[in-house]
């Protein structure tokens, strides 16, 4: 029986008998042992029904470790000043011994490429081909979000493409310009998702393509929507004026490339270069504990279990656990160190404990868990990996063991009342208010704002409005202004956010900002449609 | 199946690129900074990179977000006191509601500003961005040290390396077309009279002369393809020759008065001065060399260490130092074959009649033959006779003259950046 799922470095014990051969005795890495490695815990983890992209399993140095870093992790990636600020900061924290860089980039592609430090030691290259190659690479593969977001064959010919076509605006409109589009596109990013259609995946050629037909197209479908001669037969149109959008859009970067007036050609297509991006790394957002938590059980799985079976050593398992346990390191609330809860922390456990739950339930799991309690834990957690993402994920799976040993809390915090209150805590009465409370800080649509296109003048200004449905009466940020400003650059028109809260707009703004001399009140009235 | 691919050697400066955006797009920060480091550093240090900080809210990039207030719900972890319904009193941002959320910025970091090294070259990039300097006309072949490989057309021999395909085919198709025209045009003759001859009525058809005419054509037939598709002459070779490569090259001249009247504080910031100037003409020529010059009563050709460091005193007469420029500049660098540029830093003193002398060496032996000549007079006092004088030398050179005054270390800088900032041309 395997019985890795505390993390005592004692653990497990190697069973006696077989010949123990292990791969290999010292830290030094070469390529024959990095293969030996694959082979390995390749042959493992098929034993333990991971399925997986092919692997592309990369050596790199440490510059081109932060080089990968600073493009979001992808090989191409088009030229833009933010990633040379991050690579900037990355470079100079690194040389001042800030911090250390991470073992390992992978990439959801097919092959799956996972990019190995050429620093690291043997065992450290070992963990992260578990960890990546097979832990994340399975994820990839599996999940149902990346199944059915993105397009693992032909992400990095649509990055070849972007970075191509970009370099060719660049030359042909200047540094600046392009430069002053992709700052806005950037700022909108993560409103430039589809959260419920799901797009087909395309190649690059016939991306290209299309994009020569788009340019042609979008010139003809936008004469008509901005079309102001007035048609005869007027009083038929009085009837029929609707509101555009008739539905409000959550994709307001597609919005935009769609419908901005002024924008050229070229500047929607990199408005739809970006938007495609943030729908690449949309499932990414979403699953930050599940994949990452899955990546660590697997690491720490097949590498238990390649200890098991003698082909590796006890110093390589110290050196393993050392890195383990820095990785699941969950700083207290109230530590210098914390920030935030450690996704793989959460993940590591939740997934380790569903696999204690099948393996050797208590009554309290059978409780809380009738139906998986006791079950095939391969199968079970195959399930918790592909049908979930982190929010179902957390409501679904954590267990009130994870949540005793995490010590969760949750604290209330309304700006209405003098003091914070405790809600849940991890007792028997909290356990569910807890687990709730936390999968909401997972929800997307909790975290960021819900901002929607509401409406366009296009009868008269031309102007945008937009309306922020608030959260539990979260306010917008400092921020806003300035995005409003990016908003403004690509829409060519007055742009206008509304805060709601329920029917009632608690803050507006406006790019450009509306004169002193206008009365607040009636500004408003003016610029707001009344809901139909 | 696992594909290991040793990445190692393929490149690593992929972020070069988004690495300059960003210097590009913070220039007017990193040139401030620049221009702060340039005044607080040692001398020592001139040309070394720089740590730059740029206020975090400057380089934001913006997204839509929560700002504080509403009900917020958080889960923390590492609960040790806290039991359900337990009231804690609001602490600013703090406590317990720092960590989680909007929460993240409680800790202080948001406030820092963006720190970043930019290195020695950039330094200097930045240093002397938007600077020129003037006249820099004269380039001179000096020395045979550098050739540069140049294609000089095609030429009939050379290696097989150099081996042009083209142009020997192009060739060789001429030969063969030279070579083969008369006879092709022979075999068009005959052919026609040929046909000719077929075309007659079989009684009147003269069958020798058919046969003769048959014949003949195959012959010559044969001789054309006799004629060699490709001969030694053919041949052609791309013609590569080494040309020698004009060198710039610069001499500059460092005058100091080291008279009792300066002291430390004033040659520190001559010697700033000087360096600045050095780096300067280091970036534009190719080859520079230093002569120091340092007075008092009387003038001496010194070294860097002595010219800097030893200490003397006595009166000052400057125009002994001119002299010695005037000896040097005639005797070891031609005004034909070098770029010379002089730099002068005095307090202003000098015996009165004296003066005028330097006004006179100036305009007649120095200014014609140097490129650009500064002068930098480090006192907070009034100026004196040696300014007015120098005032009409730059009267008489314009363009050639520069002179400025110096009161502090903060002005070095400035008052380099003004005396060879790029002139509009008028």
């Amino acid at each position: 029986m395997l019985d890795s799922y505390t993390t005592g470095p004692g653990d497990p014990t190697p069973s006696d008998g077989e010949a123990r051969v292990p791969i290999s005795t010292t830290s030094e890495w070469t390529f024959e042992l990095i293969q030996e490695y694959d082979r390995e815990i390749g042959a493992l983890a098929e034993e333990f029904g991971l399925d997986t992209y092919p692997n592309q399993i990369e050596v790199i140095s440490s510059e081109q470790m932060m080089d990968a870093y600073s493009s979001v992790g992808m090989p191409v990636g088009y030229n833009h000043w933010s990633f040379g600020k991050q690579f900037i900061s990355v470079e100079s924290n690194y040389q001042r011994g800030l911090m250390g860089l991470a073992y390992e980039i992978v990439i959801n592609s097919n092959p799956c490429i996972a990019y190995l430090m050429e620093e690291n030691t043997m065992t450290m290259q070992a963990l992260v081909i578990a960890h990546a190659s097979y832990g994340h690479n399975s994820f990839f593969k599996g999940n149902y979000l990346f199944r059915s977001w993105t397009d693992a064959s032909s992400i990095i010919d649509y990055l070849i493409f972007a970075k191509n076509y970009i370099a060719r605006c660049e030359e042909r409109h200047g540094l600046d310009e392009v430069e002053a589009i992709l700052d806005s596109c950037h700022a909108l990013m993560n409103y430039g998702v589809d959260r419920y259609k799901r797009p087909y995946p395309i190649s690059a050629v016939e991306e290209e393509r299309r994009q020569q037909e788009r340019e042609e197209y979008r010139q003809r479908q936008l004469n008509d929507l901005w079309r102001t001669i007035p048609k005869l037969g007027e009083g038929e149109a009085e009837k029929s004026v609707r509101r555009f959008p008739e539905e409000p859009q959550e994709n307001i970067l597609y919005f935009i490339e769609k419908n901005a007036p002024l924008l050229e050609n070229w500047q929607r297509e990199l408005v739809r270069i970006v938007r495609k991006l943030a729908q690449y790394f949309y499932p990414q957002r979403q699953t930050q504990v599940m994949n990452e938590g899955w990546a660590t059980f697997w690491h720490y799985t097949l590498l238990s279990e390649l200890y098991k079976r003698g082909k590796v050593t006890e110093g390589f398992m110290m050196e393993f656990l050392q890195s383990h346990t820095n990785v699941i390191y969950q700083p207290s609330y109230d530590s210098p160190h914390y920030s935030g809860i450690n996704p793989y922390t959460l993940g590591f456990s939740i997934f380790s404990d569903l696999r204690r739950i099948c393996e050797n339930p208590t009554d309290e799991d059978r409780q809380w868990f009738p139906d998986i309690a006791g079950s095939n834990w391969k199968e079970t957690l195959q399930f918790a990996m592909r049908d979930f993402k982190d929010e179902s994920f957390i409501l679904q799976f954590l267990s009130p063991k994870v949540m005793r040993e995490l010590r969760l809390f949750s604290v209330s915090d309304n700006d209405r009342e003098n003091e914070i209150t405790i809600g849940a805590i991890h007792d028997e009465d909290g356990y569910r208010q807890l687990r709730a409370n936390l999968a909401g800080q997972y929800n997307l649509g909790n975290r960021e704002p819900n901002i929607q296109v509401y409406s366009v003048d296009t009868r008269g200004d031309r102007s945008m409005t937009l309306h922020h449905t608030q959260h539990r009466r979260r306010p917008l940020g400092k921020e806003t202004n300035e995005v409003m400003r990016h908003l403004h650059r690509l829409w060519g028109f007055d742009v206008h956010l509304h805060s709601l809260n329920g029917d009632e707009i608690t803050a507006s703004f406006h790019c450009p900002e509306v004169g002193r001399d206008r009365a607040e009140g009636e500004e408003e009235s003016m610029l707001v449609p009344k809901p139909i | 199946m696992s594909y290991i691919i040793d990445r190692r050697l393929n490149g690593k400066k992929k972020s070069t690129v988004n690495r300059q955006r960003f210097l590009r797009r913070y220039k007017a920060h990193i040139k401030k900074a620049v221009g702060e480091a340039m005044n607080s550093r040692s001398i020592t240090d001139m040309d070394k990179g720089e740590r730059i900080s740029i206020p975090t809210r400057d380089i934001g990039e913006p997204i839509f977000s929560h700002g504080a207030g509403g009900h917020v719900e958080r889960v923390l972890p590492g609960n040790r006191e806290f039991v359900t319904g337990d009231r804690i009193p609001r602490q600013g941002q703090q406590g317990g509601s720092g960590g989680g959320g909007s929460g993240a910025s409680d800790s202080g970091e948001g406030a820092d500003d963006f720190v970043f090294q930019i290195s020695q070259e950039e330094f200097l990039d930045f240093m002397f961005e938007g600077l020129q300097l003037p006249n820099m006309i004269k380039r001179r072949l000096a020395g045979n040290e550098s050739f540069q490989v140049v294609r000089a057309g095609i030429c009939n021999e050379g290696t097989p390396g150099r081996l042009n395909v083209i142009r020997s085919m192009r060739a060789a198709n001429a030969r063969r077309i030279a070579l083969t025209s008369s006879k092709r045009r022979n075999i068009r003759a005959m052919e026609a009279e040929l046909e000719q001859e077929e075309n007659k009525d079989p009684a009147l058809r003269d069958q020798r002369r058919i046969d003769a005419l048959r014949d003949n054509i195959a012959d010559v037939r044969n001789r054309i393809a006799r004629v060699p598709y490709l001969d030694d002459f053919d041949l052609k070779y791309n013609l590569l020759l080494r040309q020698p490569r004009p060198r710039s090259r610069a001499v500059m001249f460092c005058l100091m008065d080291v008279s009792g009247s300066m002291n430390q504080a004033t040659k520190d910031m001559a010697k700033r001065f000087f360096l600045l100037l050095y780096l300067f003409l280091q970036r534009s020529y190719e080859y520079t060399e230093v002569v120091f010059i340092r007075h008092h009563t009387s003038a001496k050709e010194v070294d860097e260490e002595e010219f800097f460091y030893s200490r003397e005193t006595g009166g000052t007469i400057v125009s002994s130092a001119l002299k010695l420029m005037r000896r040097i500049m005639r005797e070891r660098y031609p005004a034909s074959e070098w770029n010379i540029y002089g730099a002068q830093a005095s307090d202003g003193d000098n015996w009165n009649d004296d003066s005028s002398t330097c006004h006179k060496i100036l305009i007649d032996d120095i200014m014609p033959h140097v490129q650009y000549y500064s002068y930098v007079e480090i006192t907070p006092r009034d100026h004196q006779a040696l300014w007015e004088e120098y005032e009409s030398v730059r009267a008489a050179f314009p363009d050639h003259f520069a002179m400025e005054q110096i009161v502090d270390v903060q002005d070095i800088y400035p008052v380099f950046r003004q005396l060879f900032s790029q002139k509009v041309a008028a």
